[in-house]
């Protein structure tokens, strides 16, 4: 792997970024709008609530979590709809770029987003509703390794689905962390799902972190069993999303995709 | 001029391991999309220090064996060769020994020129890139646009950049898909003595498509006729069109074009 073409994915989104202020607005706006839409909720929960449950860090806890993941994928779609938007694919694919060079661009850029939106999420819970990040212990990295996997999967499947269906099928993409939210329980436990719903949430990986969320902030011990479960769903959607991009990457290449892209929609 | 003037198209032959050593080698390409062949079975070189031209009407095969080269369209058979490396199996290699201008292939129009240039150079690898970009902002006299943003440029400006990007990395392959179209008669004539002062000074060959034939004659070595994915004639442009009994190239080029449609026509009466 050339890194050098790797840091040009990087440098791109970057410049971008210096030299417009609405791609940067989006970083924080929404989840910080989050933050303090959900931090309200959760206090007033838990001032009429009788229950002992710290709605706090886990309401507050599973939106940080969940919008952590969000930001991840749309870093990567984003990045990718860049090329989209500015039909820059034959620059890119016409060039000694390989695919895992693209790709682990756009994945840095992804992870590199997701880190600055956490950093400001995390302040402002800490700052207004005194979320303490400790309050999760250790367990707070593989949450987030679980996370980080399923939002690079996802937005690495997203892009695929893009080069495949062509630029009209961005409004598929945006909706996909909503769509994967309710059966990954991130607000409840699965078990108050139906029974079908269970089946997809047990196969969702980030289900395994905000049921391993909920119990240590009910004073229970980290699930590390269902963690580590988590965490190999995580790594195999990873590697199947790596796979199908690839696997519609050489398609578009023998079906003559990338040379036609510029029209809007490709069938 | 008769039908079949050029029916006996002087089909190249295959590419010889002598041959191996132009900066282009194509085989045999072939590819079809469902039942139209859009390329059937071409084969050409291109040596180095050689400007070859390939010219044909619209949907000829031209931009689809361009993209076969550029390996953003994968043959159906046939292989390509750059600089003596198979595309097919070391495509990054390959493709590190060319770059292309195209009218369909624009720079991102939201970064400046030297943001532009600095991406592509590292995307090329180009070694000593700043020093490279400032040669290439000094040829193509682009200094006063450096900061500003590539869409905000006028076509030929844009043009000026595109050339530049494809120059970054001394390619030994130039590919240009209609590099003129957009600008004016005064810099076309500017971008095709740069072009060609290029290819005497260096080892770099260029294969160049154009709908122009005054500028196919004045820049190219070799000019390659297509018409429905094969290539018709292959000659010298100054001495091909009074061998085919034409006045001019431009002449020869619309016989040509006739004679593909009127093939195209009897055939679809004949089904």
């Amino acid at each position: 792997m050339n890194f050098r073409r790797v840091g040009a994915v990087v440098l791109r989104q970057l410049y971008l970024y210096r030299s417009s202020p609405q791609r940067v607005l989006p970083l924080f706006i929404w989840v910080v709008l989050d933050i303090v839409l959900w931090g309200f909720i959760a206090r007033f929960l838990g001032q009429v609530s009788h229950s002992t449950f710290q709605f706090g860090p886990a309401l507050l806890g599973a939106v940080l979590l969940w919008d952590f993941l969000t930001r991840v994928m749309q870093g990567i779609t984003t990045a990718f709809f860049e090329d989209v938007w500015s039909r820059n694919f034959m620059g890119v694919f016409a060039s000694p770029m390989r695919i895992s060079e693209y790709l682990a661009g756009l994945i840095s850029i992804g992870v590199s987003n997701s880190l600055v939106a956490l950093v400001a999420m995390y302040a402002l819970a800490w700052t207004i509703f005194g979320l303490s990040v400790f309050s999760y212990g250790v367990a707070i990295l593989p949450f987030l390794l679980v996370l980080f996997l399923t939002g690079m999967a996802l937005g690495v499947f997203g892009a695929g689905l893009v080069l495949r269906l062509g630029p009209a099928s961005e409004w598929l993409i945006w909706p996909i962390p909503t769509l994967v939210a309710p059966f990954a329980g991130v607000f409840y436990p699965l078990s108050v799902l139906p029974g079908w719903m269970q089946l997809i949430g047990r196969a969702i990986a980030p289900s395994y972190v905000f049921s391993g969320l909920r119990a240590v902030v009910s004073g229970h011990p980290a699930p590390w069993g269902d963690l580590a479960i988590g965490a190999a769903l995580a790594a195999a959607y990873m590697v199947l999303a790596c796979w199908v991009f690839v696997r519609i990457y050489r398609y578009a290449i023998r079906a003559g995709l990338i040379a036609r892209y510029s029209a809007e929609t490709v069938t | 001029m008769a039908g079949g003037d050029w029916a006996w198209a002087q089909r190249p032959a295959p590419v010889t391991k002598a041959e191996m050593t132009a900066v282009l080698a194509v085989e045999h390409l072939c590819k079809a999309f469902g039942t139209l062949k859009a390329v059937d079975d071409v084969s050409f070189q291109v040596a180095p220090g050689e400007i070859v031209g390939l010219v044909g009407p619209n949907g000829a095969g031209k931009t689809t064996t361009i993209n076969m080269i550029l390996g953003v369209l994968a043959p159906d058979a046939g292989r390509v060769e750059i600089d003596g490396i198979d595309l097919g199996r070391d495509r990054s290699r390959a493709l590190a020994a060319t770059n292309f201008a195209a009218v369909y292939a624009p720079l991102p129009g939201n970064l400046t020129v030297q943001q532009n240039l600095r991406i592509f150079g590292m995307i090329y690898d180009v070694p000593k890139l700043a020093a490279r970009i400032e040669e290439l902002i000094a040829q193509f006299d682009l200094a006063r646009f450096r900061k500003t943003r590539v869409g905000v440029l006028s076509s030929g400006e844009q043009t000026r950049v595109a050339l530049a990007k494809a120059l970054l990395n001394r390619p030994r392959l130039l590919l240009l898909d209609e590099p003129t179209a957009s600008i004016d008669p005064s810099t076309a004539r500017d971008m095709r003595s740069g072009i060609s002062e290029l290819v005497d000074a260096g080892q770099c060959g260029v294969l160049w498509t154009s709908h122009n034939m005054y500028e196919v004659a004045a820049v190219c070595d070799r000019v390659l006729f297509v018409s429905r994915g094969r290539i018709l004639l292959e000659g010298d442009p100054k001495t091909l069109p009074s061998q085919h009994g034409a006045a001019s190239l431009d002449d020869l080029f619309v016989a040509v074009a006739h004679e593909a449609l009127h093939d195209e026509t009897a055939a679809g009466a004949a089904a």
